[in-house]
């Protein structure tokens, strides 16, 4: 990244501003508690041990909005429960990211009635949908990737327009 | 939909004592989001200093309208919707709603998938209750109980897997049978789980049964006593925490149940330490029962071959007519139920998992009721929380072992 | 029918004048309302049937009278029998008194009941909603509240149903 490679081990490294806050973004994304249904269980044997979610930097599961920055929507969400969403959402400080998980998440999934709102991204804005009902621990880590590259891909003009 | 609504102490009125209204008490709202509630719960605390006087739960957070989805579908395809219920248990809940189904039509089912049935379900009830010692143990702050619970439960899952090719909602179950017969590999992945488990519960029993912050947190902490338990429609391992005797696979059998030779774990005190005892016995019981049904399989089919309810295998396709017509009228269609209705119960991991189902000469139900423990059981928590902290509330709620989704359905 | 549940079907015929049927080797008896709460306690009280195993209701509109049928299933541990007591109401201003001064468990269930199908309950000590939102009108189990179904975006539909969807922008 830069001039370091003439400098040797000075300990000096030079990149882009830009570059720099996306890369601390990714690496330490707390994600908060967001279990619904079924896909909370995959989404806890994510974190368990045998698919580590800590080495992504999400060791902790942060109860409270105000201390995390990415919302994984896992399970059904109820017409009741959409309003608690929604203040959750606007209870977590910019920058926010929000996961889809699942398929009732996503798009209604397997209930397509009065009850269950067809699609998180009704209520809030979503960055990236993982399918699956419930999908793998495995598919969920790659969202997570998915979402870390487009994280990387952010640049500063857009987060001004915001 | 989206607005936020200013709430006043009068909405509550009849909810909460006296202190309250004169303020003398404080209303603490344990909302839908909340790590120790095991899924959308919302409890209204009335907190005297530390000490619960009332909790009232709300729930509704998780209505999903299933009962009313099941009627627009056809039987076997409103299967699909019943593993997403009690989302601990899919292969029981499949199982009480093909019992229902094959009670309604008069469906036989053959002894090589009654055995596998309950090999499948037993190792479900295994899962489902190290999933609730890991919750446990982590709202107790023993948090690597969570981490060894989960990586047995990855050998379940990956026997479920290698049978159906899903993890958790398999739909394996179908009436008349199972899906399709488990492969090769399936009894060597059983065995050596059966090998393999003992020595891990008595880990965790080393970890935590002894443990004197667990006995100091546990002991004597939110009695249930039997006469309550009975009025409020408590089942399961909370109610045999509390004295009463009662478990559905040995007082009323199915699918081979009275063959094998299992005990029932009945504990009197009615705290959460009973509870908790109790629940770790019914996992050793359970891998008692896997493995005498394993050493006892017969070999058959594992489906009916009664061809109005039960689609042919795709090879008779190409070479008989009937089997072409009888595939084609039951995927398309569905078959038809006589009017009339069942109830059929099954013993899940949290109790009586019941379902109502009424038929109307269609092929699609008239009426589906899911008869869910978790219901009544939370029905019971306002009782036994009087008096406790805030912590032990915490503590009493995991004991119960409730799911959302069984409640909210 | 089981001969140990026949004394207790007889005693209900006459006390109550109500008909009973048999399906699939269970036992389904027909009582009023006004008499459903005697017929609880009475059950409870001299036959052992402590727990209210399942409490639903069914709809069989378009018929009004009954339009309703609240179903009580009841259990007895001792001698491990089960019954279903039937209630048929009519479809204008359902009413039936409510059973929680004899079993606990009918409580919530009747909330629930009430939730949704609309059946009221007399004397209920929590008259409210217990599933679906505050504030929505209709109750959902009835055969004539639509179900909510909302159009699957396929390719060939997949604009129009954009356009109409409440997308969140922000």
């Amino acid at each position: 990244m830069g001039v370091e490679q003439k400098l040797g081990n000075m300990g000096i490294v030079t990149t882009t501003l830009e570059t720099v806050v996306n890369w601390s973004r990714t690496n330490a994304m707390w994600p908060m508690l967001f279990g619904l249904a079924c896909c909370a269980i995959e989404m806890m044997a994510a974190q368990a041990s045998h698919f580590d979610m800590s080495r992504f930097g999400m060791e902790l599961m942060r109860a409270s909005p105000r201390q995390s920055d990415l919302m994984i929507v896992a399970g059904r969400l109820s017409r009741k429960m959409a309003p608690v969403l929604r203040r959750l959402y606007d209870q977590m400080p910019e920058p926010k990211w929000v996961i889809a998980m699942g398929d009732c998440a996503s798009c209604g999934g397997v209930f397509n009635n009065y009850a269950i709102v067809q699609g998180v991204d009704e209520i809030v804005p979503v960055d990236v949908y993982v399918a699956g009902c419930p999908p793998r621990p495995e598919a969920l880590i790659h969202g997570v990737m998915t979402l870390f590259e487009k994280v990387k891909g952010e640049k500063f003009k857009d987060l001004a327009a915001k | 939909m989206t607005q936020i609504e200013e709430v006043s102490l009068e909405q509550f009125k009849h909810l909460v004592s006296e202190r309250a209204l004169r303020g003398e008490t404080m209303l603490l709202n344990m909302g839908p989001q909340h790590p120790s509630t095991h899924g959308v719960l919302r409890l209204l605390l009335e907190l005297d200093g530390e000490t619960i006087v009332n909790a009232v739960p709300d729930i509704g957070y998780l209505h999903t309208g299933v009962e009313k989805n099941m009627e627009a579908k056809t039987y076997l395809k409103a299967e699909v919707m019943s593993d997403r219920l009690d989302y601990m248990n899919p292969l029981g809940n499949n199982l009480a709603y093909c019992m229902a189904v094959e009670k309604l039509v008069d469906l036989d089912v053959p002894p090589r998938a009654q055995a596998l049935r309950v090999i499948l379900v037993e190792l479900q009830r295994i899962a489902s209750h190290l999933v609730w010692i890991g919750t446990f143990g982590l709202d107790l702050a023993a948090m690597s109980m969570f981490l060894y619970a989960f990586r047995e439960r990855e050998a379940i899952l990956d026997i479920f897997e290698l049978c159906s090719g899903q993890r958790m909602m398999t739909t394996y179950i179908r009436p008349g049978g199972l899906w399709r017969d488990v492969p090769v590999e399936f009894e060597t992945a059983v065995r050596n789980f059966i090998k393999m488990f003992p020595k891990r519960i008595d880990e965790y029993e080393a970890l935590l049964t002894k443990n004197p912050v667990f006995l100091d947190r546990l002991v004597g902490i939110g009695k249930l006593d039997a006469a309550t338990a009975l009025s409020h429609g408590v089942t399961g391992p909370t109610l045999r925490a509390s004295g009463v005797n009662w478990d559905l696979r040995k007082a009323r059998p199915y699918m081979g149940y009275e063959q094998y030779d299992f005990n029932v774990p009945v504990r009197t005190e009615g705290d959460t330490y009973a509870r908790y005892l109790v629940r770790v016995q019914e996992m050793r019981e359970s891998l008692k029962i896997v493995e005498q049904a394993l050493n006892k399989l017969p070999m058959g089919p594992v489906i009916s071959a009664n061809r109005k309810f039960v689609p042919p295998p795709r090879s008779e396709l190409g070479v008989s007519m009937e089997a072409l017509i009888h595939h084609f009228k039951l995927w398309t269609e569905g078959f038809p139920a006589p009017k009339g209705s069942v109830y059929s119960a099954i013993e899940s991991p949290r109790g009586e998992l019941g379902v109502y189902l009424e038929g109307d000469g269609g092929p699609k139900p008239h009426r589906v009721h899911w008869r869910t423990p978790s219901f009544d059981n939370l029905s019971v928590l306002p009782k036994i929380v009087k008096g406790h902290l805030v912590a032990d509330l915490v503590a009493i709620l995991a004991s119960i072992d409730i799911v959302l989704g069984d409640i909210d359905r | 029918m089981d001969n140990k549940l026949e004394p207790i079907v007889k005693t209900l015929q006459e006390k109550f004048n109500a008909t009973f049927e048999e399906f699939r080797g269970e036992v389904h008896v027909f009582v009023t309302a006004e008499q459903i709460v005697e017929a609880l306690t009475l059950l409870r009280d001299k036959y052992d049937f402590e727990m209210l195993s399942a409490m639903t209701a069914s709809d069989y509109w378009p018929q009004q009278t009954p339009r309703f049928h609240v179903i009580y299933q009841l259990t007895s541990l001792v001698k491990n029998l089960s019954v279903q007591l039937r209630v048929p109401v009519n479809g204008d201003q359902p009413k039936v008194p409510t059973a929680t001064r004899v079993y606990e468990t009918a409580n919530w269930r009747e909330r629930e009941i009430f939730d949704m199908f609309g059946i009221e309950f007399e004397g209920h000590p929590d008259p409210r909603r217990i599933l679906t939102p505050e504030g929505i009108e209709g109750h959902p189990l009835r055969k004539d509240f639509p179900l909510g179904y909302e159009e699957p975006q396929f390719t060939f539909n997949f604009e129009e149903i954009d356009l109409r969807k409440p997308y969140a922008k922000e």
